[in-house]
C-alpha cells in the first residue's frame, strides 16, 4: 500500500508548514481551544490520575490477552448475528468492503467517521472501482469535498477556517449562496448530508470500543450521523483495528469518559451507540446485516514486542496531538500519514514500515507533553527513543532481534562513525580535555553559519575557559585538592 | 529528613562546561556556603544523552560508564541540569538493563539530584536577597518539569528572594524547541518553537530569564541574540549566587 504512491517528504512538508504564518496561527488557536476544553474537564488532578491509571490497566489487561479476546469477540458477535471478517492488509480490508457492497447490490456506501477507513484509503479504492463513498460526518464531508485528507483524528477539518468552508460550500455544493455565518454553514452541510441517507443501502462506521464478553460495538459521536449510518441502511459494516477490544462491558464507561473528556472536552458525547446485533424479528428498524471487519495492518508487529505493544493501548482521543508543540507548529497534513502527531509517530512505523516513516521518530524534542496527557499513559517519548534505536540499527546487526519492518532505515555508516568518535572523546578524559580546549580556544574561529542552528539563532559562543579549568583555578585559590 | 551529607559531587554537564562555566562555580559556592565540600571530578564529560536520544545505545553506554567511573563512591551527585539529571537518574538503569553494570547504574541513579532539588529538599537552604528589585521569568526544561518533577524547587528558591518578581509567560509549560539533535535535524520546526518561546518571554516584559537548564538557555539566548533583543537567560545557580553572595562576606 505504502509503495503505491511516492514517498511523502516529511522534512520538506514540515519545514514548509512551520514557515507558514497562517497555518501556524490557525493551528495554534485550534489546539489552544482543545487544550482548554480538556483542562476544564479535569479540574481534580487526583481524580484524573486515578482515571488514567484505570484506563491504562483496562487497556493493558485487554492487550495481555488480545488473541483470546479477539476469539471471544468473534464468537459473541457471530452468536449475536454479526458477521466477522479478518483483514491482514489494507488491500484485503478494501476488498472485503467492496465485496459486501456488491453483495448488497450497492454502488455507494455512506460513511460515519472512521480513521481505519482512512488508513486503508477506502474512498480512493472504491472510486477506482467505480463505486462511491459518501462521508456523513461534517468534518469528513468537508475534507472530502476539498479533495483533502483529515488533518486530525478527531477533528478532520480542523485546518479549515470558517472562510475556507464558506468558499468550499459555495463552490462545490449546487445552488449554495456564499455565507460566513457558522450556523448557516452548519445547516447547509447538514442538509447536504441528510439527503444521502435516503438512498444508501450500505453504511460504514468505525468502532471506538469492541467488547469481547458481549460482542458489543461501541461508537461515540456528536452529529447523529453515526446512528443513522449504522441503523438506516440495510447493511452496516463496522471496521476497526484489532487492538480496540476490551474484556468486559464494565470496562467501557471509564474508557469512554477518558476518551470524550480528553478528545473534545465533553463529559459524554451526544450519541453513544452500542451495537450488538442486526435487526431482530419484530424490530422496526436497524440493518438486516451487520459486519465487523477487523484489521491488522502491522498491529501484530507492535503486539509481538512487549514495549512496542504499549502503542496499541491508544484509544485515539487525539489529546497527544492537541498538546504537541510539533503538531501545533506544522499541522496534521505535514506528517503525510493517516494518524498525525505523537500517536502517528509511534504507530505509523508499524503500519507503513520504518523506511516510509524514517523521519518521524526524530521529529520530537521528547518534551513529554503527549505522555503527560495521554489518558491511557502511553510512554510516547520512550517509544520514540526505541524507534530511533531501531531506525539506526542495521538489519544485519548481530544479537538484535528484528522487531520493526524497515529497521535500519536511518542507518548511515558515516553517522555511526561520528557517534563512535563522539563516544570515544566523551568517554576518555584526555580526549575530552583536548576537544574542550579546542572548542573554547577556537571560539573566534567557528564558521559564522553553523548550519541549521543559525536559522533562528546566533552562533553559540564557547566561554573563554571551561568549567573544568575554572574549577581547577578556583580550587587552587582555595588551597583545595583538585 | 536525615542530616545533609558533608560531601557532594558536582556534575557540571558538557553544555555548562563549554558555554556557561560560571554556573558551575556559582553552584560550588552556593553549596560550600552551606558547609558542604564539593568535589568536581576532572574526568567527567557528558551524561551520554546526545547519543542515547539519537538511538546509539552502545555509544551512550560507553560515555555513561565513564561517568559512573568518574563518580565512584556513594556521595550524592548534584547535576546542573534537569535534563542530564533525568538521563542519569531515569535512563541509566534501563540503558544497562540486563547487563552486568545494571546494579551499578541503579546505585548511581539513586545518587542523582538536580541542583535546585538538592538545595531545597536536602539542604532546605535559606536565601537572603541582596540584589536590586528585578522582574524575571522562569523557563523550566521539559525534563526538569516532567521527568524530574523539579519545577517547584526552582520556584521555591526564587520565591525566597523578596526583591525578585516572577512573571508568567504565555504557554510557559511548552518546550523551547531545543531537543538536542532535533534542533539541527528539524531546524524549521525547532526555529518555530524557539521563536514562539522567545516572543512569549519578551512579551511578558521581564528584565531577565532564569532557567536551571543550560541547553534551553543556549537555544533561547541564541534566538534572542539573533533577534537583536537585549533580554537574556541566566542559569539559576549564577542568579542565586549573585543575588545572595554578600551574606558570606558579612558572616
Ligand atoms: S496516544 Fe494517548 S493521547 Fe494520543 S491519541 Fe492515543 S490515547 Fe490519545
Amino acid at each position: 500500500m505504502s509503495h503505491s504512491h511516492p514517498l511523502h517528504d516529511f522534512r520538506a512538508a514540515s519545514s514548509h508548514a512551520a514557515q507558514d504564518p497562517t497555518q501556524r496561527h490557525n493551528t495554534r488557536a485550534a489546539m489552544d481551544f482543545l487544550m482548554q476544553r480538556r483542562a476544564a474537564q479535569f479540574p481534580d488532578a487526583d481524580e484524573l490520575s486515578r482515571l488514567r491509571d484505570l484506563g491504562q490497566r483496562i487497556r493493558q489487561r485487554a492487550l495481555s490477552r488480545l488473541p483470546l479476546l479477539l476469539e471471544q469477540l468473534e464468537a459473541r458477535c457471530v452468536a449475536n448475528g454479526i458477521q466477522v471478517h479478518w483483514a491482514d492488509t489494507p488491500a484485503e480490508a478494501c476488498e472485503i468492503v467492496a465485496g459486501l457492497m456488491r453483495q448488497a447490490n450497492s454502488q455507494e456506501i455512506i460513511k460515519g467517521k472512521s480513521m481505519v477507513s482512512e488508513e486503508i484509503e477506502l474512498n480512493h479504492f472504491l472510486e477506482a472501482q467505480g463505486m462511491t463513498a459518501l462521508e456523513s460526518d461534517m468534518g469528513e464531508f468537508i475534507v472530502q469535498l476539498a479533495h483533502e485528507k483529515p488533518s486530525h483524528i478527531i477533528m478532520p477539518a480542523i485546518h479549515k477556517t470558517k472562510v475556507d468552508i464558506a468558499h468550499l460550500f459555495h463552490d462545490e455544493l449546487p445552488r449554495t449562496p456564499y455565507t460566513e455565518d457558522v450556523d448557516e454553514l452548519i445547516q447547509i452541510g447538514r442538509h447536504a448530508l441528510r439527503q444521502r441517507f435516503f438512498t444508501a443501502k450500505v453504511g460504514l462506521s468505525g468502532v471506538n470500543v469492541a467488547v469481547a464478553e458481549t460482542g458489543t460495538l461501541v461508537l461515540v459521536e456528536n452529529e447523529g450521523n453515526g446512528r443513522l449510518t449504522t441503523s438506516a441502511p440495510e447493511m452496516h459494516i463496522a471496521i476497526t483495528g484489532i487492538e480496540k477490544v476490551v474484556e468486559k462491558l464494565e470496562d467501557v464507561p471509564p474508557i469512554l469518559s477518558l476518551l470524550t473528556r480528553s478528545a473534545t472536552g465533553q463529559p459524554i458525547t451526544t450519541y453513544v451507540n452500542m451495537i450488538s446485533s442486526p435487526r431482530k424479528a419484530g424490530e422496526k428498524d436497524g440493518p438486516q446485516q451487520v459486519h465487523l471487519v477487523l484489521l491488522d495492518n502491522g498491529r501484530s508487529q507492535a503486539y509481538a514486542d512487549l514495549q512496542l505493544r504499549e502503542t496499541l493501548q491508544c484509544i485515539r482521543c487525539g489529546a497527544c496531538m492537541n498538546h504537541c508543540p510539533v503538531y501545533t507548529r506544522i499541522g496534521g497534513h505535514a506528517y503525510g500519514t493517516t494518524y498525525p502527531g505523537p500517536i502517528g509517530k509511534i504507530i505509523s512505523p508499524h503500519l507503513l514500515g520504518l523506511d516510509d516513516t524514517k523521519d518521524l521518530p526524530s521529529a520530537s524534542t521528547l518534551c513529554g507533553a503527549c505522555s503527560e496527557v495521554c489518558p491511557v499513559r502511553i510512554p510516547i517519548p520512550e517509544l520514540l527513543l526505541r524507534l530511533r534505536q531501531e531506525s539506526v540499527t542495521p538489519e544485519n546487526e548481530p544479537n538484535h532481534p528484528h522487531t520493526v519492518r524497515g529497521q535500519g532505515a536511518k542507518y548511515r555508516a558515516t553517522e555511526k562513525w561520528l557517534w563512535r568518535s563522539w563516544a570515544r572523546i566523551y568517554s576518555q578524559p584526555v580526549l575530552y580535555r583536548a576537544s574542550r580546549f579546542a572548542a573554547t580556544r577556537l571560539r573566534g574561529l567557528l564558521p559564522h553559519d553553523v548550519g541549521a542552528w543559525t536559522i533562528a539563532r546566533a552562533k553559540p559562543q564557547p566561554a573563554a575557559k571551561s568549567l573544568h579549568e575554572l574549577v581547577a583555578e578556583y580550587q587552587a585559590t582555595q588551597g583545595n585538592q583538585p | 529528613m536525615t542530616s545533609p551529607p558533608k560531601t557532594v559531587y558536582l556534575f557540571g554537564t558538557c553544555i555548562v562546561d563549554i558555554f556557561f562555566p560560571t554556573a558551575g562555580i556559582s553552584a560550588i559556592k552556593l553549596l560550600e556556603r552551606e558547609g558542604i565540600e564539593v568535589r568536581y571530578p576532572q574526568a567527567q564529560s557528558c551524561c551520554g544523552q546526545p547519543a542515547y536520544s539519537s538511538g546509539y545505545l552502545t555509544e551512550a553506554r560507553s560515555v555513561a560508564m565513564a561517568q559512573m567511573m568518574a563518580f565512584s563512591g556513594d556521595e550524592p551527585i548534584v547535576v546542573l541540569s534537569g535534563s542530564c539529571a533525568g538521563m542519569m537518574k531515569h535512563h541509566y538503569p534501563s540503558l544497562f538493563d540486563g547487563l552486568p553494570q545494571q546494579t551499578q547504574a541503579r546505585a548511581f541513579a539513586a545518587r542523582i539530584y538536580e541542583l535546585t532539588e538538592f538545595l531545597t529538599k536536602v539542604l532546605d537552604i535559606k536565601l537572603c536577597d541582596l540584589g536590586q528589585p528585578v522582574e524575571i521569568a522562569l523557563h523550566t526544561s521539559c525534563a526538569a518539569r516532567r521527568e524530574m518533577g523539579v519545577r517547584d524547587t526552582s520556584l521555591a528558591l526564587l520565591n525566597q528572594l523578596d526583591k525578585v518578581v516572577l512573571k508568567q509567560h504565555d504557554h510557559e509549560a511548552e518546550c523551547c524547541g531545543f531537543g538536542g539533535t532535533f534542533s539541527v535535524r528539524h531546524p524549521h520546526i525547532s526555529a518555530a518553537m524557539v521563536e514562539d518561546k522567545t516572543s512569549a518571554l519578551k512579551a511578558c516584559g521581564v528584565q531577565q530569564v532564569v532557567s536551571a537548564d543550560c541547553a534551553c538557555l543556549l537555544n533561547i539566548n541564541g534566538a534572542l541574540e539573533k533577534q537583536g533583543a537585549a533580554l537574556r537567560g541566566q542559569h539559576i545557580a549564577d542568579f542565586l549566587w549573585q543575588r545572595t553572595q554578600h551574606v558570606e562576606a558579612k558572616q
